[in-house]
Order: C-alpha cells, then sequence, then structure tokens
C-alpha cells in the first residue's frame, strides 16, 4: 500500500514535470515574459549565495532557483536576479520580482500579507557561543545564564523570548555582520541563528567560536521552514510550488543540499 | 469717549469684529475641505486597501502597541542619563573655546577640534564606531555594555553642537557688560559665572529646547548596536508580522512626547523674542 502511493507521487510529480516543462504554466505569469525575475540579499551570504553571485548558481539557494526555473521551462540565461531588502519584499504595492529567496521563514503573520511558496529547505536552530562561552553546556538552564543576542528581523526573536527566556534582555541587532562585532567586544556571549548560517559563521567569520548545539527541528518552534516569498496573490506560486515538488520527489533538491550545506549532524541535540 | 463705548463698539471694532469672523469661516472651511479631500480621495486610490494593511492596522497596532511603550521606558532613560551630561560637557567646551588667556590656547584648538569633528561626523557613524570599537579593545564587563558606549556617543556628538548653541549665547552678551563688570572689579571667573552666562544661558534656553527634541529621537540610534529600545521592537514586530504599523504605532509615542515639547520651545522663543522687542 504504502509502496504504492509512494510511486503514485512520484508518477503524478514526473507528469507535472514534463507539464510544466512545455513552458506553459508560467506563461503570462511573470514580470517579463519569458523571463523569471529572482530578487535576492543585498549582500546574499554563504552557504545560500557564494561569493554574493547568484547568477553563477553557485550556493544552496541559488542552485535550488535555477533547478526550480529549469523545472518551469526556463533556461538558465532567462533567469534575472534583482536585489531587496527584507522591507522592500514585504512592502504594499507591485514588486519588481517574481519571486523573493533570501531564508524566509513562514509564519502565518506573514502569510497574510505576501506569499510564500512551499518550503524548500526545513532549518533548525542553532547556538553559536563567542570565544568566551565555548564550554557552555546544552542544556537549556544553562543557555538561560547567557547574555544573548539575535538579529532583529530573524524568527529567532521568537525561540529566544518564549522558549530560553534568558536572565539578562537579550541585545538585537540588524544583521549578522553586527552580531559578529558585538561578539568580537565581548558585549553578548551567544546568538541564534539557523543552523547552515551558524555553522558558516563559526567556521569562517566569527574566530574561536563554536556552534554548541541546535534546537530538534520537529519542535514546532525549533525549526523554520524556508519559502520564497511572492506577491500576495501571485498566480506563479503554484508553478513554483509544482516545480519544488518535483525536484523533491526526483531528489534534485536533495541533491543539491548534499552540495551546499554542512552535514550537520555533528551538532548535539539541545536538552 | 465714553459715548462710543455706551453705544457698544466704534465702527472700527465693529468692522474689524467681521473681518475677524469672515477669516475664521474662511479658515474652517478650506480646512474642512481638504480635510474631506484626504478622507475622501486617498481610500479611493487603488492601493489604498493594501497600505491600510500594511501600515494602518487596528489589530497589529493593539497587539504591539503596549510593548513599544515598554521599549519606550529605555529610551527615556538613556535620554534622562545623557542630557544633563550633555549639557555639562557642552558648557565646558564652550567655555574651552571662549578662553581668553593665551596660555589657554592649546583649549581653544581642542574644543574647535571637537565640535569641529563631532559635528561633521554623523551620528549613527560616531555610534558604530565608539559602540563597537572601544569595547573591542578588550574592556570587562560591564564596562563594555552597548549601553554605556552608545550613550557616550550620543553626549559626545550632541555636546558639540550645545557647545556652539551656548558659545552663540555668550557672544550674544553685550560686551558693555564685561566692561561694566570689569570696572566694579570682578574677577574674570565671577564676570563669567554671575554676569555673562546667566544671561547667556538665558538667551538661549529656546535652542537648547530644540536639541532636547534632536536627542529624544536620535537616541533610536543606540538600536544598531544593541539596545532594544522602541525603534529595534518595532522592527523585530516588523518582521515577525511582515507588517510596517508597529513603526506607525513607535511614530504615534514619539509624536506623543516631542510634539508638546515643540510647542513648549515655540512658545520660549516667542515670549523671548517679544521680549527683546
Amino acid at each position: 500500500m504504502f509502496k504504492k502511493t509512494t510511486i503514485s507521487v512520484v508518477l503524478t510529480a514526473l507528469m507535472a514535470s514534463t507539464a510544466i516543462a512545455g513552458g506553459h504554466c508560467a506563461a503570462d505569469k511573470t514580470l517579463t515574459e519569458g523571463k523569471l525575475t529572482v530578487a535576492t540579499g543585498n549582500p546574499a551570504y554563504f552557504p545560500w549565495v557564494i561569493d554574493d553571485a547568484p547568477e553563477s548558481g553557485q550556493g544552496f539557494e541559488a542552485a535550488v532557483v535555477y533547478a526550480v526555473a529549469k523545472e518551469m521551462g526556463f533556461s538558465d540565461s532567462d533567469v534575472v536576479w534583482v536585489r531587496s531588502s527584507f522591507d522592500e519584499a514585504i512592502q504594499p504595492g507591485a514588486k519588481d520580482f517574481d519571486f523573493n529567496i533570501q531564508q524566509y521563514s513562514i509564519t502565518a503573520e506573514r502569510d497574510e500579507i505576501v506569499d510564500f511558496s512551499a518550503p524548500y529547505f526545513t532549518s533548525p536552530m542553532a547556538v553559536l557561543v563567542g570565544p568566551g562561552a565555548v564550554d557552555t553546556a546544552a542544556t537549556m538552564a544553562a543557555l538561560k545564564g547567557l547574555k544573548w543576542g539575535a538579529s532583529g528581523s530573524h524568527t529567532s526573536v521568537q525561540k529566544l523570548m518564549n522558549d530560553i527566556r534568558p536572565m539578562s534582555d537579550p541585545l538585537l541587532y540588524a544583521d549578522n555582520a553586527d552580531i559578529n562585532a558585538a561578539i568580537g567586544a565581548n558585549q553578548i556571549d551567544a546568538a541564534l541563528f539557523d543552523l547552515p548560517t551558524a555553522l558558516f559563521l563559526s567556521a569562517v567569520m566569527i574566530e574561536g567560536s563554536k556552534v554548541i548545539g541546535q534546537f530538534p527541528a520537529d519542535d514546532s518552534q525549533g525549526g523554520d521552514q524556508f519559502g520564497m516569498l511572492l506577491e500576495d496573490g501571485n498566480q506563479l506560486k503554484t508553478c513554483i510550488d509544482d516545480a519544488l515538488a518535483a525536484i523533491t520527489a526526483n531528489g534534485t533538491l536533495a541533491a543539491i543540499e548534499a552540495t551546499w550545506l554542512q552535514d550537520t549532524t555533528g551538532v548535539p541535540v539541545i536538552q | 469717549m465714553s459715548d462710543t463705548k455706551a453705544a457698544g463698539m466704534t465702527r472700527r471694532e465693529l468692522f474689524e469684529q467681521r473681518q475677524k469672523r469672515r477669516s475664521i469661516v474662511i479658515a474652517g472651511t478650506s480646512t474642512l475641505l481638504v480635510l474631506l479631500a484626504v478622507v475622501i480621495l486617498v481610500p479611493l486610490t487603488p492601493g489604498w486597501e493594501k497600505v491600510q494593511k500594511s501600515f494602518f492596522n487596528g489589530a497589529v497596532l493593539t497587539k504591539t502597541f503596549p510593548k513599544l511603550i515598554d521599549a519606550f521606558q529605555l529610551n527615556v532613560l538613556i535620554f534622562i542619563w545623557s542630557a544633563p551630561l550633555i549639557a555639562i560637557l557642552g558648557l565646558l567646551v564652550a567655555l574651552a573655546r571662549d578662553a581668553k588667556s593665551p596660555a589657554m590656547f592649546p583649549l581653544r584648538i581642542l574644543g574647535a577640534a571637537f565640535t569641529d569633528v563631532f559635528r561633521g561626523v554623523p551620528v549613527i557613524l560616531t555610534v558604530y564606531l565608539i559602540g563597537f570599537g572601544i569595547p573591542g579593545l578588550g574592556l570587562p564587563r560591564p564596562w563594555n555594555s552597548p549601553y554605556i558606549w552608545g550613550s557616550v556617543a550620543l553626549i559626545l556628538t550632541y555636546s558639540a553642537y550645545v557647545a556652539e548653541i551656548f558659545r552663540a549665547g555668550i557672544d550674544s552678551v553685550h560686551p558693555s557688560q564685561r566692561s561694566a563688570a570689569l570696572s566694579l572689579g570682578l574677577s574674570e571667573r565671577q564676570i563669567m559665572w554671575d554676569v555673562i552666562l546667566p544671561q547667556a544661558v538665558r538667551n538661549v534656553v529656546p535652542s537648547q529646547m530644540n536639541m532636547l527634541i534632536a536627542l529624544q529621537k536620535d537616541v533610536s540610534l543606540l538600536s544598531f548596536i544593541g539596545p532594544v529600545e522602541i525603534f529595534r521592537q518595532a522592527g523585530v514586530f516588523k518582521s515577525l508580522l511582515a507588517n510596517f504599523t508597529p513603526y506607525v504605532g513607535a511614530a504615534i509615542i514619539f509624536l506623543i512626547i516631542t510634539v508638546p515639547a515643540t510647542r513648549y520651545a515655540d512658545y520660549l522663543l516667542a515670549r523671548q523674542s517679544k521680549e527683546r522687542s
């Protein structure tokens, strides 16, 4: 029974993908006919986009975009990149992109203002500590005692306030570079990121720092589902969702993930 | 005289009263028309519904407003400890720039350099450089706190402006005051503290009120180095809810404070110019 369903899902996905490959789904629905305009952050960060150059297709999100575009019947040269801030993406009015991809977590509140595609990645949240706090145990009790920082535009703020409830008021920053500076100045001990970002910052950006733990991804508050952001009511959503379903079913998405995102099994789960 | 009073008002007074009534009616009608135009026409624009949902969302406002007020208390605190220090440092810098004795020349140069640098650099840059830079030198906690160094950045920047206003005030006191004090045998110090400064400070109170209002708003710049004051709190809500209404809520809270303060500064200024004329 189970096998049958799996096979039929794969079959449907394959059929859908051939249908989409004809380019019918996205016809008349994109900003510029025949082109797919994609927005990402300015700058776009590793490992989501390598060297801030999404057009190279290097990096997890860049690769996902090209895979989705291919599935929708666009060639690589049909993909046009633009840059946008978070605020530009959620402001009311016409958008200058078909969809926007920069680790947007899907939440019910955001969904009221904009639309999201199906999730293309589920990331657990992870704790990055500075050089002074690398010996902290991966337990809630130990985490409460740290001096916390986080990005003010990230859903991790909610996790921090509702679950960790640190004993001293956390400091919030505009972006990861400022969090980096604050850890360097020893103003905060720890910061909360999505796991791939935390691993990258620890390995490359913040000397002496360490990812001491991740929250279980199945915990509704601990994991973040990333979706592509579209203008509310954008017709393209179903095409993107179909394309995502297709690349999930045929293993492309898993392969992209294996290529660009580090193996995260070594990070202990926080008790 | 008593005859005309008894008959009511003079012809001139009647005329003026008519004129006054007429201008009130005209002003009232035009204000009403403009208001009506805004209230009726703006919602007719095609994007209004979306703008209303994103910027003027009642549900979001009621949900976030109490927490914004909580966060605003931090703004008030930072303001309260910064303002007196700014006044003191500003006055000292103004006095340094006004030092008359030749031996004090280095002090004058220092004062001039101070005002040039801190008036010339955008506040946000000073906040960044001092807020992250000085703690980065390796100060132990709690002395590396962004609250301390962010406030220091504000104090340095604002005292540069305040010093210039004090200096203008000192210059505005007529030289004859100084000569008169000298002829009475007062010392330099007495002349400055007892004769010139009391008049100078009085003259610049309205201008300094405006600096206080500007400071109240610029406290929000500290959010860039970590403290969760009202602007950052509104930004957190904006991100979580994908809605700009919390910013409008923050603007309302600022206006509640700054509008009366601005009116008061205007009143002081008007009173002062009346006294002088």
